[in-house]
């Protein structure tokens, strides 16, 4: 078990340099010079351009300026954006942020989305299968752009229920309203996995045997077949922090969640090297991370799975 | 939400009865700074791109705060008019030595004077360091002491006479240079500047109407700002503070603004113009601003040279242009059709004035025939290319101004998307587009010098034609030395009759305010820079 972890946070070191490397070079090689547009439609002085370069170290050949980024990161610096703010403050300042809007959006996936399928699935046919088919099918073919726009007008503009945007230091209670539609996003795959896991799983001999042996449907659903069933939805669920992260740089834009989604956006208009590459090389971790932690839930769910190497 | 409102207003009328029952209603105007309503007014805001130092501040964001926490020697009224701030006199005999007085007792919010050495040091300061994004401004306009720039400390021909005057030696004669000295990077600065320039640009210390809360900057999130009490100039502080709210996108302060989450914002988002008037009532603000757009074509590109070809294409295209069609359907009449080179918002607007200005008449049959008598010249082969930044919102309005280039002209016409703002500009920069591109200007201090002089002159920073005409820029060195704004504009008019005859530029529209505020604000205006004036808008707490 302690090996296997050490070796997939190993892992993580090439995806790293990998990731920095290829994001680095895709933001070096969009044209044009991040100095012009500091001045909009002014053209400066070629005293000036040279000394703007000079100071964003953009005069420099490609590798050197990718290893002086990588010898600050080695530093724990990553960076300081042409604004002249550390990159790492304004990590620490949005990443809680987003964290909590999709560490909601996950639990109310859960709680509805599982839900839901665990009564579709026993139900299977009835009238609430079928009706939750239909709505997360609808809720699944809209764009997200299109569900928070909808969100923002009908629940915060016309009807006043939430904030139309979040205020400031983002309470839980203005994250409500986005996490709600970032949990649309992949609320039809949690439901129909679930379904499909409960279905499979209730014509386990287990649990007939469950049955058999006196225990009452309330012990059988939560402990024999929905405890089964969760495999493939939290395999889901982790594949899904990706798809909330992307979402988020969306929806933090529409609610304006002061949080990363809504910083790279800026930061990607203004070309700014190293907020980029930091933030997205710390998705990119973040990623990893989460995918290894559910790997390791999988022994806890199921206890014949076990990391032996 | 509704309920508390009535609710508040209800407590508001009860408290006011009891203070006229004991006597204690005040009539002087209110106690401390805050005049005449102390409700904390809530604007929408974007994160600056550079730290809070005037000498760094070239963008809307920083600059409405700078412009807020500092007063400048002169400062602007709505109408582009100026007036004296923290100067007390301004005056010149030749247009090129100037004399500057400082109004006693100011200070800094840190209790420091404000002496002449704080606006000298500050100039000088700015001058020495070319990575400073507004450097440019002291070089172009003042003289160097000994004559040439050396990049040192003290380069530039300024004085310090004593505690409240000090000289400036302008590098040829301007009468307008008091308009001028309002624009944000001719701000004083304390003597704590100088310790630690990167800290002063997080929690900048000023003299204005506004000084920081403790809350201060909380970035990425707002920035709040109290009236200063010591602050005794014209633009004393009607509210009890500002907070500047971080949005990402122009849609989230839309939506806060309809339901009254914010109470002042800067521009309605595009997809918002066809019903901020329904939306906003009374509320909704539209009015002319100081922006101009046109799209330039340098001289080095084929067929558009500095001759009689040139300039009969260049004609052409400008009357191959339905500018009010595009106006009225593709901007929806938030832009108003070019008449000459500046701005209807700037003194001295007067197209009838200037000969040659039915060049911008939309004269498809005209077009015709001149872009005929050119390819008698030398025939046309090939697309005409209108380049823009795809990043921006200009898509809608080159596609239909090529459409209208190619009816009138039967010629292949397209747009040229770049990517974004800094690829375009950098071909722009190095003169390797091979392409027509738009070009546009908004004006830093209200004086059609400001426009003039940077796009046109021979050899100016932003000369993306690389015009050069000596009869302009003759023209236009006689109107900046002119003493009075009439004679300045007479010269100023012939300037821009060459500019008519040439062409460097084909002028389009002029940019429009589009804005508006909550339903808890009341005197809110807008100046002819775009941006609300924000120290007289009064709102009940």
């Amino acid at each position: 078990m302690f090996w296997y972890i050490i070796r997939r946070l190993l892992q993580g070191i090439p995806v790293f340099l990998g990731s920095t490397f290829l994001i680095f070079s895709m933001v070096f090689l969009v044209p044009g010079n991040p100095v012009l547009r500091m001045f909009g439609d002014r053209t400066p002085s070629p005293e000036q351009i040279a000394a703007l370069e000079a100071k964003f170290h953009l005069d420099q050949p490609f590798l050197v300026r990718y290893f002086i980024y990588l010898g600050d990161v080695f530093q724990g610096n990553l960076g300081t954006t042409y604004a002249g703010q550390s990159v790492n403050e304004i990590l620490a300042r949005t990443f809680p942020t987003t964290l909590r809007l999709a560490l909601l959006a996950v639990l109310i996936q859960l709680i509805v989305g599982v839900l839901a399928g665990l009564i579709s699935g026993l139900r299977k046919g009835g009238i609430f299968d079928h009706a939750a088919l239909i709505v997360t099918l609808l809720l699944i073919s809209i764009p997200v752009f299109v569900l928070a726009f909808v969100a923002q007008w009908f629940f915060g503009i016309q009807l006043g229920w939430f904030r139309p945007t979040v205020g400031s230091g983002a309470p839980w209670s203005d994250l409500i309203l986005p996490a709600i539609v970032l949990a649309a996003l992949n609320m039809a795959y949690v439901v129909r996995l679930t379904r499909a896991s409960v279905i499979e799983t209730s014509q386990n001999d287990f649990v007939r045997m469950a049955y058999g042996k006196g225990l009452s449907r309330r012990r059988v659903i939560p402990v024999h077949i929905l405890r089964n069933s969760m495999i493939p939805v939290t395999t889901n669920l982790a594949a899904d922090f990706g798809i909330l992260i992307v979402g988020a740089t969306v929806t933090e834009g529409i609610f304006n969640v002061p949080g990363v989604g809504n910083e790279l956006f800026k930061a990607i208009n203004r070309h700014d090297t190293p907020e980029i590459v930091s933030i997205v090389t710390i998705l990119v971790i973040v990623y990893v991370f989460v995918n290894l932690l559910i790997d390791l839930l999988y022994g806890v769910l199921d206890p014949r799975i076990r990391y032996v190497k | 939400m509704r309920i508390t409102r009535i609710a508040a207003a209800a407590g508001g009328i009860a408290l006011a009865s009891a203070l006229v029952l004991t006597g204690c209603a005040s009539d002087n105007g209110g106690t401390g700074g805050g005049g005449s309503s102390t409700g904390v007014v809530s604007v929408a805001w974007g994160e600056p791109e550079n730290p809070l130092i005037p000498a760094n501040t070239n963008e809307v964001n920083g600059g409405l705060v700078l412009n807020n926490m500092f007063a400048g020697l002169v400062y602007y009224k709505a109408d582009g008019s100026w007036d004296l701030d923290a100067a007390e006199s301004i005056e010149s005999d030749d247009y090129k030595t100037w004399t500057i007085k400082l109004k006693e007792g100011q200070t800094f919010t840190d209790g420091t004077p404000v002496t002449s050495s704080s606006f000298v040091d500050a100039w000088q300061w700015a001058a020495s360091d070319p990575a400073l994004l507004n450097q440019w401004w002291f070089i172009d306009a003042i003289a160097f002491e000994g004559g040439t720039y050396d990049g040192g400390e003290d380069t530039l021909a300024l004085d310090v006479v004593d505690d409240l005057t000090f000289t400036v030696e302008l590098a040829q004669p301007r009468a307008d240079f008091p308009v001028a000295l309002g624009y944000t990077v001719f701000f004083p600065l304390p003597e704590s500047f100088y310790d630690d320039p990167e800290a002063f640009g997080d929690a900048p210390v000023g003299n204005g109407p506004y000084k920081l809360s403790e809350e201060g900057w909380q970035h990425g999130e707002s920035l709040n700002l109290v009236p200063n009490d010591d602050y005794s100039g014209p633009r004393k502080a009607e509210n009890g503070g500002l907070n500047f709210k971080v949005y990402g996108t122009l849609d989230a302060a839309y939506a806060d603004l309809v339901s009254d989450n914010v109470d002042v914002i800067e521009s309605v988002p595009t997809n918002s113009l066809s019903n901020f008037k329904s939306d906003l009532g009374d509320r909704a603000v539209e009015q002319g601003s100081a922006v101009f757009q046109s799209f330039t074509i340098n001289y080095n590109l084929e067929h558009f040279a500095d001759d009689e070809e040139g300039k009969l294409r260049r004609a052409a295209l400008s009357h191959a242009i339905n500018r009010e069609e595009i106006t009225s359907v593709i901007f929806q009449g938030t832009r108003t059709p070019a008449e000459e080179f500046t701005s209807p918002v700037i003194a001295g607007f007067d197209p009838g004035a200037i000969e040659g200005s039915d060049v911008l008449t939309y004269d498809p049959e005209l077009a015709k025939e001149l872009w005929a008598q050119a390819d008698a010249i030398s025939p046309w082969e090939g697309t005409f290319q209108l380049a823009y930044n795809a990043d921006g919102d200009h898509q809608s309005w080159v596609d239909a101004t090529v459409n209208s280039i190619k009816n009138s002209l039967g010629i292949d016409a397209v747009g040229l998307p770049y990517p974004d703002f800094a690829g375009l500009r950098t071909e722009v920069n190095d003169r390797t587009i091979k392409a027509a591109f738009r070009t546009g200007w908004q004006f830093d201090f209200p004086s059609q010098a400001n426009i003039l002089g940077a796009l046109y002159v021979t050899g100016s920073g932003s000369n993306d034609a690389d015009y050069s005409n000596e009869n302009f820029d003759t023209l236009f060195r006689e109107g900046l030395a002119a003493p009075t704004l009439d004679e300045q504009n007479e010269f100023f008019n012939q300037a821009q009759g060459q500019l008519f005859e040439d062409l460097p530029a084909i002028p389009l529209w002029y940019g429009s305010v589009t804005a508006g505020y909550s339903t808890l604000v009341e005197d809110v205006e807008y100046g002819w820079d775009s941006w609300p004036i924000l120290y007289q808008v009064t709102k009940a707490e």
